[in-house]
Protein backbone atom coordinates (compact mmCIF):
# COMPACT_ATOMS: atom_id res chain seq x y z
CA UNK A 1 0.00 0.00 0.00
CA UNK A 2 1.66 3.86 -1.03
CA UNK A 3 -0.80 5.66 0.66
CA UNK A 4 -2.96 4.98 3.59
CA UNK A 5 -5.14 6.65 6.01
CA UNK A 6 -6.41 5.50 8.81
CA UNK A 7 -9.46 7.06 11.00
CA UNK A 8 -8.57 10.46 9.42
CA UNK A 9 -10.95 12.97 10.90
CA UNK A 10 -10.99 17.23 10.68
CA UNK A 11 -13.73 19.60 11.31
CA UNK A 12 -13.65 23.75 11.41
CA UNK A 13 -16.12 23.87 13.85
CA UNK A 14 -19.37 22.16 13.17
CA UNK A 15 -18.66 21.95 9.38
CA UNK A 16 -16.89 18.11 9.16
CA UNK A 17 -14.44 17.40 5.70
CA UNK A 18 -13.36 14.57 6.76
CA UNK A 19 -15.01 11.81 9.35
CA UNK A 20 -13.29 8.62 10.19
CA UNK A 21 -12.03 8.53 6.78
CA UNK A 22 -10.16 5.24 5.99
CA UNK A 23 -8.66 4.94 2.71
CA UNK A 24 -5.49 2.86 0.99
CA UNK A 25 -4.44 3.00 -2.59
CA UNK A 26 -2.00 0.62 -3.76
CA UNK A 27 1.25 1.89 -5.73
CA UNK A 28 0.92 2.07 -9.49
CA UNK A 29 -2.97 2.56 -9.24
CA UNK A 30 -4.91 5.43 -10.66
CA UNK A 31 -7.42 6.36 -8.02
CA UNK A 32 -11.17 8.82 -8.74
CA UNK A 33 -12.37 10.90 -6.32
CA UNK A 34 -16.44 11.94 -7.07
CA UNK A 35 -18.80 14.11 -4.68
CA UNK A 36 -20.60 17.20 -4.83
CA UNK A 37 -19.10 20.89 -3.63
CA UNK A 38 -18.50 20.69 -0.25
CA UNK A 39 -17.95 16.87 0.28
CA UNK A 40 -14.06 17.36 1.32
CA UNK A 41 -12.38 16.46 -1.53
CA UNK A 42 -10.04 19.22 -1.47
CA UNK A 43 -9.59 18.85 2.00
CA UNK A 44 -8.87 15.62 1.89
CA UNK A 45 -5.64 16.56 -0.39
CA UNK A 46 -5.02 19.19 2.11
CA UNK A 47 -4.45 16.73 4.88
CA UNK A 48 -2.35 14.08 2.48
CA UNK A 49 -0.41 17.00 1.46
CA UNK A 50 0.40 18.64 5.23
CA UNK A 51 -1.39 22.00 4.23
CA UNK A 52 -4.36 21.10 6.76
CA UNK A 53 -3.09 18.71 10.59
CA UNK A 54 -6.24 16.30 11.25
CA UNK A 55 -7.70 16.18 14.07
CA UNK A 56 -7.12 12.57 14.58
CA UNK A 57 -6.25 9.54 12.58
CA UNK A 58 -3.10 9.18 10.60
CA UNK A 59 -1.28 9.11 7.19
CA UNK A 60 1.17 6.71 6.30
CA UNK A 61 3.19 7.04 3.01
CA UNK A 62 4.75 3.64 2.03
CA UNK A 63 4.42 2.52 5.72
CA UNK A 64 5.75 5.70 7.07
CA UNK A 65 3.82 7.66 9.31
CA UNK A 66 3.73 11.24 7.94
CA UNK A 67 1.27 12.72 10.23
CA UNK A 68 2.88 15.35 11.53
CA UNK A 69 5.74 15.77 8.51
CA UNK A 70 5.05 19.01 7.72
CA UNK A 71 4.37 19.97 3.69
CA UNK A 72 8.20 20.22 2.25
CA UNK A 73 8.83 16.66 3.84
CA UNK A 74 5.87 15.30 2.63
CA UNK A 75 7.04 16.98 -1.25
CA UNK A 76 10.60 15.43 -0.77
CA UNK A 77 8.88 11.75 0.27
CA UNK A 78 7.06 11.82 -2.82
CA UNK A 79 3.71 13.34 -2.82
CA UNK A 80 3.09 16.01 -5.43
CA UNK A 81 -0.53 17.71 -6.00
CA UNK A 82 -1.96 20.48 -8.23
CA UNK A 83 -4.52 23.32 -7.52
CA UNK A 84 -8.21 23.15 -8.35
CA UNK A 85 -7.67 26.77 -8.99
CA UNK A 86 -3.80 26.83 -10.41
CA UNK A 87 -1.10 28.33 -7.99
CA UNK A 88 1.66 29.02 -10.79
CA UNK A 89 4.75 31.21 -9.54
CA UNK A 90 3.67 34.11 -11.50
CA UNK A 91 6.58 35.84 -12.18
CA UNK A 92 8.45 32.78 -13.00
CA UNK A 93 8.83 31.70 -16.05
CA UNK A 94 7.00 28.14 -16.31
CA UNK A 95 10.27 27.01 -17.03
CA UNK A 96 11.92 28.34 -13.91
CA UNK A 97 8.70 27.03 -12.48
CA UNK A 98 9.30 23.83 -12.84
CA UNK A 99 13.38 23.66 -11.73
CA UNK A 100 11.98 24.90 -8.45
CA UNK A 101 9.92 21.54 -8.27
CA UNK A 102 13.11 19.58 -9.38
CA UNK A 103 15.33 21.26 -7.36
CA UNK A 104 13.77 21.55 -3.84
CA UNK A 105 11.21 19.18 -4.15
CA UNK A 106 13.76 16.38 -5.84
CA UNK A 107 16.56 17.48 -5.20
CA UNK A 108 18.40 18.00 -8.25
CA UNK A 109 21.57 19.64 -9.00
CA UNK A 110 20.74 22.29 -11.32
CA UNK A 111 22.04 20.62 -14.73
CA UNK A 112 19.91 17.25 -13.44
CA UNK A 113 17.37 19.58 -13.20
CA UNK A 114 17.25 20.91 -16.93
CA UNK A 115 17.33 18.24 -18.34
CA UNK A 116 14.77 16.15 -16.52
CA UNK A 117 12.63 19.75 -16.84
CA UNK A 118 13.06 19.79 -20.82
CA UNK A 119 11.58 16.49 -20.59
CA UNK A 120 8.18 16.88 -18.76
CA UNK A 121 8.13 20.35 -20.76
CA UNK A 122 8.00 18.29 -23.61
CA UNK A 123 5.22 15.61 -22.34
CA UNK A 124 3.18 17.83 -21.08
CA UNK A 125 3.04 20.10 -24.25
CA UNK A 126 4.48 23.22 -22.78
CA UNK A 127 7.77 23.37 -24.34
CA UNK A 128 7.50 26.09 -26.64
CA UNK A 129 5.91 28.67 -23.78
CA UNK A 130 9.68 27.53 -21.21
CA UNK A 131 10.57 30.99 -21.15
CA UNK A 132 6.95 32.74 -20.66
CA UNK A 133 6.06 34.29 -17.59
CA UNK A 134 3.50 31.86 -15.82
CA UNK A 135 1.30 34.52 -14.94
CA UNK A 136 0.95 35.48 -18.89
CA UNK A 137 -0.45 31.64 -19.33
CA UNK A 138 -3.96 30.64 -20.43
CA UNK A 139 -5.90 28.78 -18.11
CA UNK A 140 -5.38 25.18 -20.04
CA UNK A 141 -1.69 26.08 -19.64
CA UNK A 142 -1.36 26.89 -16.14
CA UNK A 143 -3.49 23.62 -15.60
CA UNK A 144 -0.66 21.83 -17.42
CA UNK A 145 1.62 24.36 -15.96
CA UNK A 146 0.14 22.98 -12.53
CA UNK A 147 0.90 19.06 -13.63
CA UNK A 148 4.32 19.60 -15.11
CA UNK A 149 5.70 21.67 -12.09
CA UNK A 150 4.16 18.66 -9.45
CA UNK A 151 6.07 16.23 -12.02
CA UNK A 152 9.26 18.10 -11.94
CA UNK A 153 8.88 17.11 -8.24
CA UNK A 154 8.85 13.14 -9.29
CA UNK A 155 6.07 12.40 -7.12
CA UNK A 156 5.36 8.64 -6.37
CA UNK A 157 1.68 9.74 -6.24
CA UNK A 158 0.25 12.52 -7.89
CA UNK A 159 -3.20 14.16 -6.71
CA UNK A 160 -4.56 16.33 -8.90
CA UNK A 161 -7.53 18.22 -8.24
CA UNK A 162 -10.40 19.38 -10.25
CA UNK A 163 -7.79 19.68 -13.58
CA UNK A 164 -10.01 19.17 -15.90
CA UNK A 165 -12.60 21.86 -14.75
CA UNK A 166 -13.23 25.25 -16.87
CA UNK A 167 -11.66 23.51 -20.08
CA UNK A 168 -13.60 22.54 -23.45
CA UNK A 169 -13.89 19.06 -24.88
CA UNK A 170 -11.14 18.94 -26.64
CA UNK A 171 -8.73 20.26 -23.91
CA UNK A 172 -10.20 17.57 -21.25
CA UNK A 173 -9.49 14.67 -23.91
CA UNK A 174 -5.71 15.94 -24.22
CA UNK A 175 -5.54 16.29 -20.84
CA UNK A 176 -6.78 12.91 -20.14
CA UNK A 177 -4.23 11.26 -22.57
CA UNK A 178 -1.63 13.63 -20.50
CA UNK A 179 -2.97 12.17 -17.25
CA UNK A 180 -2.98 8.67 -18.77
CA UNK A 181 0.34 8.69 -19.87
CA UNK A 182 1.74 10.36 -16.77
CA UNK A 183 0.34 7.21 -14.87
CA UNK A 184 1.51 4.37 -17.83
CA UNK A 185 5.47 5.61 -16.52
CA UNK A 186 4.38 4.52 -12.92
CA UNK A 187 2.98 7.71 -11.25
CA UNK A 188 0.27 6.75 -9.05
CA UNK A 189 -2.75 9.18 -9.68
CA UNK A 190 -5.47 10.45 -7.31
CA UNK A 191 -7.64 12.69 -9.41
CA UNK A 192 -10.56 14.66 -8.04
CA UNK A 193 -13.04 15.67 -10.48
CA UNK A 194 -16.60 16.76 -11.66
CA UNK A 195 -16.44 16.55 -15.01
CA UNK A 196 -17.17 12.61 -14.43
CA UNK A 197 -16.47 11.31 -18.17
CA UNK A 198 -13.07 12.24 -17.98
CA UNK A 199 -12.59 11.25 -15.03
CA UNK A 200 -13.86 7.75 -15.84
CA UNK A 201 -11.04 7.42 -19.30
CA UNK A 202 -8.47 7.92 -16.62
CA UNK A 203 -8.99 5.50 -13.32
CA UNK A 204 -9.80 2.13 -12.50
CA UNK A 205 -11.05 2.66 -9.14
CA UNK A 206 -12.96 5.02 -7.28
CA UNK A 207 -14.30 6.43 -4.04
CA UNK A 208 -17.36 8.89 -3.32
CA UNK A 209 -17.19 11.65 -0.59
CA UNK A 210 -20.01 12.85 1.18
CA UNK A 211 -20.12 15.22 3.99
CA UNK A 212 -16.65 14.09 4.82
CA UNK A 213 -16.95 10.42 4.98
CA UNK A 214 -16.54 7.83 2.01
CA UNK A 215 -20.57 6.48 0.99
CA UNK A 216 -18.97 4.29 -1.96
CA UNK A 217 -15.87 2.83 -3.09
CA UNK A 218 -15.00 0.50 -6.38
CA UNK A 219 -14.88 -0.12 -9.98
CA UNK A 220 -15.90 2.84 -11.39
CA UNK A 221 -18.64 2.32 -13.21
CA UNK A 222 -20.28 -0.42 -10.95
CA UNK A 223 -19.94 2.81 -8.18
CA UNK A 224 -21.52 5.15 -10.71
CA UNK A 225 -24.47 2.95 -11.45
CA UNK A 226 -25.39 2.57 -7.85
CA UNK A 227 -28.34 4.23 -6.51
CA UNK A 228 -26.59 5.87 -3.55
CA UNK A 229 -24.01 7.45 -5.73
CA UNK A 230 -27.07 8.45 -8.33
CA UNK A 231 -29.14 9.52 -5.99
CA UNK A 232 -26.26 12.49 -4.45
CA UNK A 233 -25.13 13.07 -8.18
CA UNK A 234 -28.43 13.66 -8.86
CA UNK A 235 -29.33 15.77 -6.46
CA UNK A 236 -26.00 17.77 -6.82
CA UNK A 237 -27.05 17.76 -10.75
CA UNK A 238 -30.31 19.44 -9.60
CA UNK B 1 25.25 76.07 -14.00
CA UNK B 2 28.65 73.99 -12.51
CA UNK B 3 27.33 74.58 -9.56
CA UNK B 4 23.49 72.71 -9.74
CA UNK B 5 25.79 69.95 -11.71
CA UNK B 6 27.62 69.53 -9.05
CA UNK B 7 24.73 69.34 -6.31
CA UNK B 8 23.16 66.88 -8.79
CA UNK B 9 26.18 64.97 -9.05
CA UNK B 10 26.70 64.92 -4.99
CA UNK B 11 22.80 64.22 -5.25
CA UNK B 12 23.61 60.86 -7.26
CA UNK B 13 26.46 59.85 -5.00
CA UNK B 14 24.47 60.19 -1.66
CA UNK B 15 21.67 58.31 -3.34
CA UNK B 16 23.94 55.46 -3.13
CA UNK B 17 24.27 55.43 0.48
CA UNK B 18 20.37 55.84 0.43
CA UNK B 19 20.19 52.52 -1.72
CA UNK B 20 22.24 50.55 0.25
CA UNK B 21 20.19 51.64 3.43
CA UNK B 22 17.08 50.55 1.66
CA UNK B 23 17.92 47.21 -0.64
CA UNK B 24 17.96 45.24 2.52
CA UNK B 25 14.97 46.50 3.86
CA UNK B 26 13.76 45.71 0.03
CA UNK B 27 14.77 42.45 0.19
CA UNK B 28 13.00 41.64 3.09
CA UNK B 29 9.88 43.10 2.22
CA UNK B 30 10.06 41.88 -1.28
CA UNK B 31 10.34 38.19 -0.58
CA UNK B 32 8.58 38.11 2.96
CA UNK B 33 6.23 40.99 3.13
CA UNK B 34 7.94 41.65 6.35
CA UNK B 35 8.57 45.84 7.18
CA UNK B 36 11.55 45.39 9.48
CA UNK B 37 10.90 48.85 11.82
CA UNK B 38 14.07 47.42 13.34
CA UNK B 39 16.35 48.40 9.96
CA UNK B 40 17.65 51.54 11.00
CA UNK B 41 18.67 50.23 14.25
CA UNK B 42 20.62 47.08 12.95
CA UNK B 43 22.36 49.59 10.86
CA UNK B 44 24.03 51.44 13.80
CA UNK B 45 24.52 47.97 15.81
CA UNK B 46 26.43 46.93 12.85
CA UNK B 47 28.42 50.51 12.72
CA UNK B 48 29.51 49.68 16.47
CA UNK B 49 30.28 45.82 15.66
CA UNK B 50 32.55 47.04 13.15
CA UNK B 51 34.00 49.83 15.67
CA UNK B 52 34.53 47.16 18.20
CA UNK B 53 36.42 44.53 15.52
CA UNK B 54 38.44 47.50 14.60
CA UNK B 55 39.55 48.27 18.14
CA UNK B 56 39.87 44.60 18.61
CA UNK B 57 41.93 43.91 15.85
CA UNK B 58 43.64 46.99 15.12
CA UNK B 59 42.73 46.91 11.73
CA UNK B 60 41.01 49.67 9.26
CA UNK B 61 37.40 49.48 9.21
CA UNK B 62 37.18 47.62 5.65
CA UNK B 63 38.39 44.68 7.49
CA UNK B 64 36.74 45.20 9.99
CA UNK B 65 33.85 45.31 8.21
CA UNK B 66 35.24 42.09 6.63
CA UNK B 67 34.80 40.71 9.51
CA UNK B 68 31.49 42.04 10.31
CA UNK B 69 30.08 40.62 7.09
CA UNK B 70 29.58 37.22 8.33
CA UNK B 71 29.22 37.62 11.80
CA UNK B 72 25.77 40.16 10.81
CA UNK B 73 24.66 37.26 8.09
CA UNK B 74 24.71 35.07 10.95
CA UNK B 75 22.42 37.03 13.01
CA UNK B 76 20.08 37.84 10.82
CA UNK B 77 19.93 33.97 9.80
CA UNK B 78 18.86 33.55 13.15
CA UNK B 79 16.96 36.18 14.36
CA UNK B 80 14.88 35.28 11.21
CA UNK B 81 14.84 31.48 12.05
CA UNK B 82 13.94 31.82 15.33
CA UNK B 83 12.02 34.90 16.07
CA UNK B 84 10.83 36.60 12.95
CA UNK B 85 9.73 33.92 11.22
CA UNK B 86 7.34 32.76 14.07
CA UNK B 87 5.71 36.33 13.59
CA UNK B 88 4.74 35.87 9.81
CA UNK B 89 1.49 35.34 8.48
CA UNK B 90 -1.76 36.89 7.04
CA UNK B 91 -1.71 39.33 10.36
CA UNK B 92 1.03 42.28 9.36
CA UNK B 93 1.08 43.47 12.90
CA UNK B 94 2.89 40.70 15.18
CA UNK B 95 6.24 41.20 12.26
CA UNK B 96 5.52 45.26 13.12
CA UNK B 97 5.22 45.08 16.87
CA UNK B 98 8.09 42.63 17.03
CA UNK B 99 10.35 44.26 15.34
CA UNK B 100 9.73 47.86 16.76
CA UNK B 101 10.39 45.91 20.10
CA UNK B 102 13.95 45.00 18.41
CA UNK B 103 14.59 48.30 17.92
CA UNK B 104 14.01 49.00 21.39
CA UNK B 105 16.29 47.05 22.66
CA UNK B 106 19.25 47.52 20.43
CA UNK B 107 18.84 51.28 21.42
CA UNK B 108 19.14 50.54 25.21
CA UNK B 109 21.40 47.90 24.54
CA UNK B 110 23.70 50.08 22.77
CA UNK B 111 22.99 52.72 25.06
CA UNK B 112 24.34 50.61 28.31
CA UNK B 113 26.85 49.29 26.24
CA UNK B 114 28.72 52.40 24.41
CA UNK B 115 27.11 55.74 26.09
CA UNK B 116 25.01 58.23 24.64
CA UNK B 117 28.88 59.28 22.99
CA UNK B 118 29.39 60.11 19.69
CA UNK B 119 31.21 57.94 17.07
CA UNK B 120 32.87 57.51 13.88
CA UNK B 121 34.37 54.98 11.68
CA UNK B 122 37.63 56.54 10.85
CA UNK B 123 39.00 55.21 7.64
CA UNK B 124 42.85 56.54 7.70
CA UNK B 125 42.17 59.72 5.81
CA UNK B 126 40.08 58.33 2.52
CA UNK B 127 37.04 60.26 3.75
CA UNK B 128 38.86 63.79 3.24
CA UNK B 129 40.17 62.77 -0.62
CA UNK B 130 38.49 63.57 -3.61
CA UNK B 131 39.25 63.26 -7.14
CA UNK B 132 38.48 66.82 -9.23
CA UNK B 133 36.06 66.58 -12.33
CA UNK B 134 37.43 70.46 -13.42
CA UNK B 135 35.57 73.03 -13.10
CA UNK B 136 35.72 73.13 -9.98
CA UNK B 137 33.70 69.95 -9.31
CA UNK B 138 34.83 67.15 -6.93
CA UNK B 139 33.88 64.00 -6.23
CA UNK B 140 35.17 62.27 -2.36
CA UNK B 141 36.34 59.01 -3.03
CA UNK B 142 34.34 57.40 -0.43
CA UNK B 143 30.51 58.51 -1.75
CA UNK B 144 32.11 57.36 -4.95
CA UNK B 145 32.55 53.88 -3.34
CA UNK B 146 29.43 54.15 -1.48
CA UNK B 147 27.83 54.21 -4.62
CA UNK B 148 29.76 51.59 -6.43
CA UNK B 149 29.35 49.57 -3.22
CA UNK B 150 25.65 50.08 -4.28
CA UNK B 151 25.49 49.24 -7.55
CA UNK B 152 27.47 46.32 -7.09
CA UNK B 153 25.07 44.84 -4.10
CA UNK B 154 22.07 45.26 -6.36
CA UNK B 155 23.72 43.74 -9.15
CA UNK B 156 24.60 40.94 -6.39
CA UNK B 157 21.52 40.67 -5.17
CA UNK B 158 19.92 40.43 -8.46
CA UNK B 159 22.00 37.69 -9.31
CA UNK B 160 21.19 35.80 -6.62
CA UNK B 161 17.57 36.49 -7.09
CA UNK B 162 17.61 35.91 -10.90
CA UNK B 163 20.20 33.59 -11.22
CA UNK B 164 20.55 31.01 -8.40
CA UNK B 165 18.28 28.17 -7.26
CA UNK B 166 18.44 30.13 -4.00
CA UNK B 167 17.05 33.48 -5.53
CA UNK B 168 14.42 31.11 -7.49
CA UNK B 169 13.02 30.00 -4.47
CA UNK B 170 12.93 33.23 -2.97
CA UNK B 171 11.26 34.58 -5.97
CA UNK B 172 8.59 31.19 -5.43
CA UNK B 173 8.37 31.83 -1.77
CA UNK B 174 7.32 35.60 -2.46
CA UNK B 175 4.88 34.44 -4.98
CA UNK B 176 3.06 31.87 -3.18
CA UNK B 177 4.59 30.64 0.01
CA UNK B 178 1.40 27.70 0.37
CA UNK B 179 2.35 26.23 -2.73
CA UNK B 180 6.11 26.73 -2.33
CA UNK B 181 6.39 24.24 0.67
CA UNK B 182 4.16 21.88 -1.46
CA UNK B 183 7.18 22.18 -4.10
CA UNK B 184 9.62 20.92 -1.32
CA UNK B 185 10.72 24.50 -0.58
CA UNK B 186 11.28 25.07 3.66
CA UNK B 187 9.83 28.79 3.88
CA UNK B 188 11.51 28.84 7.03
CA UNK B 189 15.02 28.25 6.05
CA UNK B 190 14.69 30.51 3.13
CA UNK B 191 13.77 33.42 5.04
CA UNK B 192 16.43 32.57 7.53
CA UNK B 193 18.43 33.09 4.23
CA UNK B 194 16.60 36.13 3.00
CA UNK B 195 17.47 38.28 6.20
CA UNK B 196 21.00 36.84 6.62
CA UNK B 197 21.58 38.49 2.99
CA UNK B 198 19.84 41.53 4.05
CA UNK B 199 22.01 42.29 6.99
CA UNK B 200 25.14 42.14 4.59
CA UNK B 201 23.76 44.77 3.28
CA UNK B 202 22.91 46.63 6.18
CA UNK B 203 26.60 45.91 7.47
CA UNK B 204 27.32 47.58 3.78
CA UNK B 205 25.06 50.37 4.71
CA UNK B 206 27.04 50.35 8.06
CA UNK B 207 30.61 51.28 6.69
CA UNK B 208 29.62 53.75 4.13
CA UNK B 209 27.19 55.45 6.84
CA UNK B 210 29.62 55.61 10.22
CA UNK B 211 32.45 56.94 8.07
CA UNK B 212 30.03 60.02 6.69
CA UNK B 213 29.16 60.91 9.51
CA UNK B 214 28.91 60.64 13.39
CA UNK B 215 26.64 58.39 14.88
CA UNK B 216 25.10 57.27 18.47
CA UNK B 217 23.25 54.63 19.57
CA UNK B 218 20.08 56.38 18.64
CA UNK B 219 20.02 57.62 15.72
CA UNK B 220 19.04 54.69 13.66
CA UNK B 221 15.16 55.47 12.97
CA UNK B 222 16.24 58.46 10.74
CA UNK B 223 17.96 56.00 8.37
CA UNK B 224 14.42 53.62 8.46
CA UNK B 225 13.13 56.86 7.32
CA UNK B 226 15.71 57.40 4.51
CA UNK B 227 15.33 53.96 3.59
CA UNK B 228 11.65 53.53 3.77
CA UNK B 229 11.68 56.74 1.32
CA UNK B 230 13.38 55.19 -0.87
CA UNK B 231 12.20 51.98 -1.47
CA UNK B 232 8.51 53.70 -1.36
CA UNK B 233 9.69 55.71 -4.61
CA UNK B 234 11.66 53.06 -6.00
CA UNK B 235 8.75 50.98 -5.92
CA UNK B 236 8.28 48.28 -3.44
CA UNK B 237 10.35 44.95 -3.45
CA UNK B 238 12.67 46.12 -7.12
CA UNK B 239 15.72 46.42 -6.04
CA UNK B 240 16.43 48.88 -9.10
CA UNK B 241 13.75 50.77 -8.01
CA UNK B 242 15.12 51.12 -4.71
CA UNK B 243 18.43 52.27 -6.47
CA UNK B 244 16.43 54.81 -8.15
CA UNK B 245 14.43 55.78 -5.09
CA UNK B 246 17.86 56.55 -3.18
CA UNK B 247 19.49 58.32 -6.09
CA UNK B 248 16.17 60.39 -6.79
CA UNK B 249 16.90 60.94 -2.86
CA UNK B 250 20.08 61.98 -2.32
CA UNK B 251 19.54 64.37 -5.38
CA UNK B 252 16.28 66.32 -3.98
CA UNK B 253 18.12 66.99 -0.63
CA UNK B 254 21.33 68.39 -2.48
CA UNK B 255 18.80 70.14 -4.86
CA UNK B 256 17.29 71.62 -1.81
CA UNK B 257 20.28 72.30 0.19
CA UNK B 258 21.36 73.90 -2.84
CA UNK B 259 17.71 76.12 -2.92
CA UNK B 260 18.34 76.94 0.87
CA UNK B 261 20.44 75.05 2.74
CA UNK B 262 17.68 74.71 5.60
CA UNK B 263 15.80 72.66 2.88
CA UNK B 264 17.85 69.62 2.14
CA UNK B 265 15.76 67.23 4.27
CA UNK B 266 12.98 68.86 3.67
CA UNK B 267 12.89 69.27 -0.24
CA UNK B 268 13.72 64.51 0.46
CA UNK B 269 9.96 64.48 2.39
CA UNK B 270 8.33 66.21 -0.20
CA UNK B 271 9.53 64.60 -3.36
CA UNK B 272 8.98 61.04 -1.52
CA UNK B 273 5.17 62.52 -0.64
CA UNK B 274 4.70 63.61 -4.19
CA UNK B 275 5.58 59.94 -5.65
CA UNK B 276 3.47 58.56 -2.64
CA UNK B 277 0.11 60.72 -4.26
CA UNK B 278 1.41 60.40 -7.83
CA UNK B 279 2.21 56.99 -8.14
CA UNK B 280 1.17 55.30 -4.79
CA UNK B 281 3.41 52.05 -5.63
CA UNK B 282 6.72 53.80 -6.81
CA UNK B 283 8.06 54.73 -10.16
CA UNK B 284 9.01 51.47 -11.02
CA UNK B 285 6.96 48.42 -9.17
CA UNK B 286 7.24 45.10 -9.05
CA UNK B 287 4.79 43.51 -11.63
CA UNK B 288 3.26 41.42 -8.82
CA UNK B 289 2.55 42.48 -5.45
Amino acid sequence: MLLELKGLSKAFGSIVVAENINLGIDEGAAVGIIGPNGAGKSSLFNLITGELSPDSGSIHLDGHDITSSPPPARCNAGIGRSYQIPHPFETLTVFENLLVGAVYGNGLTEAQATERCGDILERTGLLEKANRVAGSLSLLERKRLEMARALATEPRILLLDEIAGGLTEHECEELVTAISDIHRSGVTVVWIEHVVHALLAAVHHLFVLNFGSIIAEGDPHTVMNSRDVQEIYMGMSD
Amino acid sequence: MLSWIDAILQGVLLGGLYALFAAGLSLMFGIMRLVNLAHGDLIVFAAFIILVIADLLGANIFVATAVTLPIMFAVGFVLQRYLLNRTLGKDILPPLLVTFGISIVIQNGLLETFSADNQRLQAFGIETQSWSLGGGIAVGVMPTLTFASAVIAILALNWIMYRTELGRGFRATSDDPSTAQLMGIDNHKVFAAATGIAFVVITLSALYFGNRAQFDPTIGSFRLLYAFEAVIIGGLGSLWGTLAGGIILGVAQTIGAKINPEWQILAGHVVFLVVLVVRPRGLFPRAVD
